[in-house]
């Protein structure tokens, strides 16, 4: 659709910067303000320059957690997105068990993250839950409060169990919008099931699943709630990831300026990925002729 | 796996059987894994926590509603879930406001700087709460709304209104134009054509969006958390603070968890075609 250039329209969008500007730029502006600033105490403050900036970039525990971060990441896209295709291509395409798997799938993604993190506490108990105590009685000696493996295993399982439905409901949209004469066709040249998925499927799937992988990265880059529930960030700090160790930096010891420098580093991050995001959605309705 | 790769333009009925099999049973199991933790924690809700902790047992001995009785009689247990709804309600209800116009400006005009302020929106949908925190917890108390309903509300639209604008631009560009030129034609004003005409059109939309920012704020628990103590704290956090309380009450733990799910599962049913194009932000 071609827009007329006008703009009054500003008018329009005025309501949604004052409010926004409210909630993020004031915000981030005390963090930027934080970032080159020291202090003692009592509201003397002093100019630090780039020092907190330096300190955060050579800091191993900073790089470690950036680690554990990508590492997790990398797991759950890993297990997701195969998954989740998986799943889209399983589902009923209409009817009524189409329905009753929508909603039953999508049951997860709208339990409060820290219920989620409860849940999977409980479940990975050898003594109360379900897996730890099946775990526990096929002769491992399960204890993910102790244990790092064990304890990744449970974040990891519980990422999967949370979200992989999304990823599948994404797919699963786009499988739709492919039209059945794409699948006559495949009918007629005799293509193999396998054949379709390959020449088909995937290929309609591409932009949805882009869309999938950034969402699903960008939501893992920032996860707080649920690990924090279930294991606290540890054994140790086996399962601290970037804004575990940010708060604990930030609310914990209140160490102000790294926790500003951190905060900043961590944003443009996302600002990259979500410029990303942004150049694919637009490349995708651009396809779309929209 | 053999099912699978049977040919896809299976003839006969013999052949296309064990196919349907093959994605059944894949479809069932991953549901099953979707429930049985869902179900663990209905169970614990309906077992007292002598039962819970004296055995291990796949379903209630003596099935009980005493957890709930608790929640529902306890005033500072049931206070959590008010004071959550008030809050993602007045959230629910700013972001739409102030997202409904934008959404229109974006979905119909160029205007200096549109894709800036757009992609501007999508970042902060993306921003983590964490960076977030701290400054927030600053903000809200030195203007006083510390530890209010409005204070989360607001906090809450950094990632509800880009959601809301995004998901209702989504929505607005499947309108045709020539509606909203007829309409100027027939001589409405842009408010009167606002509402009596436009609103109903993307009805179906607006639900969608209302849902996306009701969920958002319900599910969010770090700025909620950080930006409340005593009068409006929501119910999950009351959740986290009964579980690092010694000799924590298993049952009632569960039984809160569970009531946090029936406010999504109730509507879901309505929104169930429309959930990959809300978290797609009305892409897809």
């Amino acid at each position: 659709m071609d827009k007329v250039q006008n703009n009054k329209a500003w008018f329009l969008v005025l309501p949604v910067l004052v409010l926004v500007a409210f909630s993020a730029v004031i915000p981030l502006m005390t963090v930027v303000n934080y970032s080159v600033q020291d202090t003692f105490g009592s509201n003397v403050f002093f100019w630090e320059g780039l020092g907190w900036f330096e300190q955060v970039l050579t800091d191993s525990r900073v790089h470690a957690a950036l680690g554990r971060q990508l590492a997790f990441s990398g797991i759950i896209l890993a297990i997701q997105i195969p998954l989740g295709i998986a799943i889209a291509v399983c589902m009923p395409k209409r009817g009524f068990w189409a329905s009753v798997c929508l909603v039953l799938m999508a049951l997860p993604l709208l339990i409060p993250w820290n219920v989620v993190g409860t849940i999977w506490q409980i479940m990975g108990r050898t003594d109360i839950g379900l897996v730890g105590y099946t775990l526990d009685q096929v002769g491992i000696s399960w204890n993910y409060a102790r244990n790092p493996v064990h304890a990744w295993v449970m974040v990891v399982m519980m990422d999967v169990w949370h979200w992989t439905s999304l990823v599948a409901l994404l797919a699963y949209a786009g499988l739709q919008s492919i039209p059945q004469a794409y699948y006559q066709a495949a009918k007629i040249d005799q293509a193999s099931r396998w054949k379709v998925f390959r020449y088909i499927e995937l290929p309609k799937m591409q932009g949805v699943l882009l869309i999938a992988i950034l969402l699903r990265f960008m939501d893992s880059f920032m996860i707080y709630t649920e690990p924090f529930v279930v294991t606290g960030g540890g054994p140790g700090s086996a399962t601290s990831f970037l804004s575990i160790d940010l708060v604990k930096m930030a609310l914990g010891q209140f160490d102000l300026g790294p926790a500003a420098a951190f905060s900043l580093m961590y944003f443009l991050v996302i600002l990259l990925v979500s410029w990303v995001f942004y150049t694919v959605m637009t490349n995708l309705d651009k396809a779309e002729g929209r | 796996m053999v099912a699978t790769s049977e040919t896809f333009t299976a003839t006969t009925r013999k052949a296309t059987l064990p196919k349907i099999r093959a994605r059944h049973v894949v479809m069932v199991a991953y549901l099953l894994f979707m429930l049985v933790p869902i179900y663990w924690l209905t169970k614990m809700s309906l077992q007292t926590n002598r039962e819970i902790l004296g055995g291990f047992t796949l379903w209630p001995q003596n099935p009980t509603l005493d957890n709930y009785r608790v929640i529902l009689t306890d005033r500072s247990w049931y206070i959590g879930y008010i004071n959550s709804i008030t809050y993602v309600v007045m959230n629910t209800i700013m972001s739409l406001a102030v997202a409904l116009p934008a959404a229109y400006a974006f979905s119909r005009y160029r205007f200096l700087g549109d894709k800036h302020l757009f992609f501007w929106l999508l970042t902060n949908r993306m921003a983590p709460p964490a960076v977030f925190a701290l400054p927030f917890f600053q903000l809200y108390s030195s203007v006083g709304l510390f530890d209010t309903h409005i204070a989360v509300a607001l906090a809450h639209t950094l990632f509800n209104v880009p959601l809301a604008v995004w998901i209702l631009e989504g929505f607005m560009r499947g309108v045709p134009k020539e509606i909203d030129e007829t309409a100027y034609i027939d001589g409405y004003s842009f408010p009167r054509f606002f509402v009596k005409i436009f609103t109903p059109l993307i009805a179906s939309g607006i639900g969608v969006a209302a849902f996306f920012c009701f969920m958002f704020s319900w599910v969010e628990l770090l700025l909620s958390r950080t930006l409340t103590a005593v009068d409006a704290q929501p119910i999950a956090s009351i959740m986290t603070r009964t579980v690092s309380a010694s000799g924590l009450d298993w049952g009632v733990l569960c039984a809160a968890g569970v009531l946090t799910i029936v406010p999504g599962a109730l509507v879901i049913y309505f929104v169930r075609n429309y959930i990959a194009k809300g978290f797609a932000l009305g892409r897809v």
